[in-house]
């Protein structure tokens, strides 16, 4: 039976063994004929793998498809940043790998707080996955007899990474992107590009729409569909530096959760170990070094704090190899919450090198070493190179500087198993939605949950919503239109007319300031209330001085970041709450309150072994003008373990 | 390699497509050498705002070198003067003090002008949609390993796949060909066993595709592969042009 709590629709989750439920929940899906199909409109929202994948998939199957990107073009789709490479069960390696074995990462890496019927659904899908991106051209590495090329990556103890060079993530987007122009092409999809989504439209509570403005004329548009799709990626954003791309965006999932769809363990945020550290105040963004360089890489800091000395001067006796000494199992190689919290701790103690004392060493001298230069070349090539253009040093030369950056959200909305929202006809895929990757995401697997969801799941569970609910297509002009969009209109002149003084980049700023500080890599109760009441006050401030130049008519970059920003202070405030409600340690989300003797997380199975669901309560006042609003509810979705019972992480 | 550096700027202003455009002049006193140029341009922005002034638009998002989205004319230059760089990873590093900077949009038809720096590069994508892609629907894939793919072969496909669509090559074309573009995706496609079915097709239609949206002729000037970020070869081109005849024979 699916577990159920007050408040929350049912999860869906198959009742029987979890290793054939896919198989047997997608046998019994009922199936729409391909003459109905053409008469049927989806909208999907956002160009990523998950977008991307899923539009094309749809329309080769005879939907008609819109899909909305604030890009330019679906190609700039923030996957197209991933790096490392995508986890499939294929055990190619040999090496033990199998189905139950990735599984079993998954949730274990996820620290128990996923559902164990999706993560076993992922790793059934993963092989296909591979062969479907295969077939499409995609060039992953190879070895020289022609086989496809695997390798190890962070928190597991086998090879089924596959990659192409540090790029596999455009590689894999580009094979998604090309499916989708080919139907773009023959006038399957319609490609909206240059919308922001703005605004949900549902009709008795069903999503039948979306309002977004076009970002070059400014005009507001309607959209409607039979289902809608949100694939628009996660929120790390709100800490301001973060690997993200700029635009990166929570509103199209925050307009979602303003329309009643929950939001699902939003505090599950996690901080990437290597990452090139910031230093001046105008720095835009925290570049992402693939934490595949930990293969090779060992991670040092001066034992001596303060050691005024460049590395090359350090002698090794002198040297703390921080992660080989704690972990001696997993060494360099320990999951990323881990790493990021070690090396935290670290330079808080005085043992940190760099601007601030802010980075941790990451050295390739012994691997340039045992397996020479054109070795370590190949394997991490470009990641050198785009090191030393943004700092100036050659990690050949001298070891790299990292510290942990925010980098991924496992928190979303909610969805059911069918990866259906709270909202009826609302469905949520890829990063955007919270499932399966629980309180912490395993390296590589970001790629193959959004691919899962958009080339396999979301297109056999949105046909069979279709088939059941065979309402018809709204008219744009439809009450309900007129009412979202009068909502979009609202926000968009209020923040216009506020006249302030500041511009909108000073506030993001400084949101994400508290946000590192109270919601990052560790967390405390008297922080996080803390943290609560500044971003309240920030948010005020915000609506009362900044200044929003231009107007909503015509190309206006500034609304959009205002937009963006003030989404961000609601979400954000949802973060602190969460954190501060989940009275336990796991996975990436750390309270200092919890914790063993040896400062290893402690998990709380006993009252945390649920999923925290968010509704949001609307506030007195408008989006705009946002006087206290209502505390939002939280539901809890337990959680069941069949196959493996909870155990503790132990990477010593 | 810290520090700080003043420059002056002169960028390119027009408010909407068929307006008026002309340069504007500003100075940016002692900011750090360790931003990037778009870094500075964020900082002028923020100067712009709190002057009552329309700041500056210009396309960027990753600020890695890695979506695209950025792109525009460093005195003459398509993405400034380091080789292999995007201009969001040129870094102020690479300047002088004193230095003055002329920055223009892409200029080519096919990539009509939005506003400042920011031009419309959809044309790309209907390159791609007239036939860069192997047609699999999904689901219709067969076993990963069941296609053998040397080393080699799948590194230098991989070395063509790597194009990031920002367009430079374009617009450091005379003729604005996009001849780079589409032999990279055709090269791609057609080192690897998947790209064989529709090789001809591909090839065909996508040249002729990028004949329909405005695009000029190659005549081997090879500035496309000096500004090209990801180092594609201009031997592609040359290639393509054989492709073009083993097609036709």
């Amino acid at each position: 039976m699916s577990p159920r709590s007050s408040g929350l629709p049912d999860s869906r989750i198959p009742a029987g063994p979890v290793a054939d439920a896919w198989r047997r929940t997608r046998d019994g899906l009922p199936l729409i004929s391909p003459l109905r199909k053409r008469q049927l409109q989806v909208l999907v929202v956002g160009s990523g793998l998950a977008g991307a994948s899923v539009a094309a998939t749809l329309a080769e199957q005879g939907y008609r498809v819109k899909l909305v990107t604030f890009h330019d073009s679906p190609r700039r789709a923030h996957s197209v940043a991933a790096q490392g490479g995508i986890n499939a069960a294929k055990n190619y390696a040999n090496d033990g790998d199998s189905i139950e074995r990735l599984f079993a990462d998954t949730l274990k890496g996820g620290d128990f707080r996923a559902r164990e019927a999706g993560c076993h659904r992922l790793a059934e899908i993963s092989g296909g996955i591979i062969d479907q991106c295969v077939a499409q051209g995609v060039p992953f590495a190879r070895e020289y007899g022609g086989t496809l090329a695997n390798r190890n990556f962070g928190g597991s103890l086998v090879s089924r990474t596959f990659y192409a060079r540090g790029q596999t993530g455009q590689q894999l987007l580009y094979g998604a992107y090309q499916a989708l122009m080919r139907q773009v092409a023959a006038g399957q999809v319609e490609l909206l590009t240059r919308r922001d989504m703005l605004e949900l439209v549902t009709v008795d509570g069903v999503a039948r729409g979306i309002v977004c403005r076009h970002l070059i004329t400014g005009a507001l548009e309607t959209h409607t569909a039979h289902a809608v799709l949100l694939a628009s990626g996660g929120y790390s954003n709100v800490y301001y530096l973060s690997t993200n791309a700029l635009k990166s965006n929570a509103s199209a999932i925050w307009a979602a959760h303003r329309q009643g769809a929950l939001f699902a363990n939003p505090c599950f945020t996690q901080i990437h170990p290597t990452s090139i550290p910031s230093g001046d105040a105008f720095q835009s963004k925290l570049t992402l070094m693939s934490e595949s360089l930990r293969n090779d890489g060992r991670v040092w800091l001066p034992v001596q704090r303060d050691d005024p000395r460049t590395a090359a001067a350090i002698p090794e006796a002198e040297r703390d190899y921080f992660l080989e000494r704690q972990y001696p199992a997993y060494g360099n190689m320990v999951p990323r919450d881990v790493a990021s919290r070690r090396a935290r701790e670290l330079c808080n103690g005085g043992q940190g090198v760099g601007p601030g004392g802010r980075s941790v060493y990451l050295d390739f001298n012994d691997a340039i070493a045992d397996h020479g230069r054109a070795t370590i070349a190949a394997r991490y090539g470009n990641l050198f190179e785009m090191y030393e253009r943004i700092t100036g040093d050659d990690p050949m030369a001298g070891p790299m500087r990292i510290y942990p950056a925010p980098h991924y959200t496992m928190g979303g909305l909610w969805v059911d198993y069918h990866l259906m929202s709270s909202i009826p006809g609302l469905f949520v895929l890829g990063e955007a939605n919270f499932s399966e990757h629980g309180a912490n995401r395993l390296g590589a697997s970001a790629l193959m949950q959004g691919l899962a969801d958009g080339y396999f799941i979301a297109p056999a569970t949105v046909t069979a919503w279709l088939a059941g609910n065979p309402t018809p297509e709204i008219a744009p002009d439809h009450p309900a239109c007129r009412e979202a969009e009068a909502r979009a209109q609202g926000r968009l002149h209020g923040l216009l007319a506020v006249g302030g003084s500041q511009p909108v980049d000073g506030f993001h700023r400084e949101l994400g300031h508290l946000m590192i500080e109270y919601c990052g890599i560790s967390r405390c109760a008297e922080g996080l209330q803390t943290g609560l009441k500044q971003v309240a006050l920030l948010e005020a401030r915000f609506h009362q001085e900044v200044r929003v130049p231009g107007e909503a008519t015509g190309p206006n970059g500034e609304l959009e970041k205002a937009l963006r920003v003030a989404d961000f202070f609601s979400l954000a405030q949802l973060m602190l709450r969460d954190a501060l409600a989940r009275e336990e340690s796991c996975g990436a989300h750390f309270r200092e309150e919890h914790q063993t003797p040896e400062g290893e997380a402690l998990r709380d199975d006993g009252s945390f072994a649920h999923i925290a669901a968010w509704q949001y309560q609307p506030g007195s006042g408008e989006p705009t003008q946002p006087a206290p609003a209502a505390e939002p509810v939280r539901h809890s979705e337990p959680l069941q373990f069949t196959v493996m019972q909870p155990s503790t992480r132990n990477y010593r | 390699m810290s520090g700080t550096l003043s420059l002056n700027l002169r960028i390119w202003r027009q408010a909407s497509p068929d307006g008026p455009g002309a340069y504007g002049s500003y100075r940016l006193e002692q900011i750090s050498r360790d931003l990037s140029l778009l870094e500075a341009l964020d900082v002028l922005n923020e100067q712009l705002i709190g002057a009552g002034e329309r700041p500056v638009t210009f396309e960027h998002d990753c600020r890695e070198g890695i979506c695209g989205s950025c792109g525009f004319l460093v005195n003459g230059q398509a993405h400034g003067p380091q080789r292999a760089t995007t201009v969001c990873q040129l870094y102020l590093r690479q300047f002088k003090d004193g230095d003055t900077l002329v920055l223009d949009p892409w200029r080519a038809k096919a990539f009509p002008l939005i506003q400042d720096l920011a031009v419309d590069r959809a044309s790309l994508d209907s390159l791609i949609g007239a036939g860069g892609y192997c047609s699999v629907n999904t689901g219709n894939a067969p076993e990963a390993n069941g296609t053998l793919i040397g080393k080699d072969q799948a590194a230098s496909a991989f070395d063509t796949a790597t194009c990031i669509g920002c367009g430079a090559c374009v617009a450091s074309c005379r003729n604005a060909s996009a001849s780079l573009f589409v032999a990279a995706k055709l090269a791609h496609l057609a080192q690897l066993p998947q790209g064989q079915p529709e090789r001809s097709h591909r090839a065909r239609a996508m040249q002729a595709e990028m004949e329909q949206q405005g695009f000029g002729s190659c005549s081997n000037n090879l500035e496309c592969e000096a500004v090209c970020p990801k180092q594609i070869s201009a031997d592609w081109i040359s290639w393509m042009h054989r492709e073009g005849r083993r097609q036709s024979s």
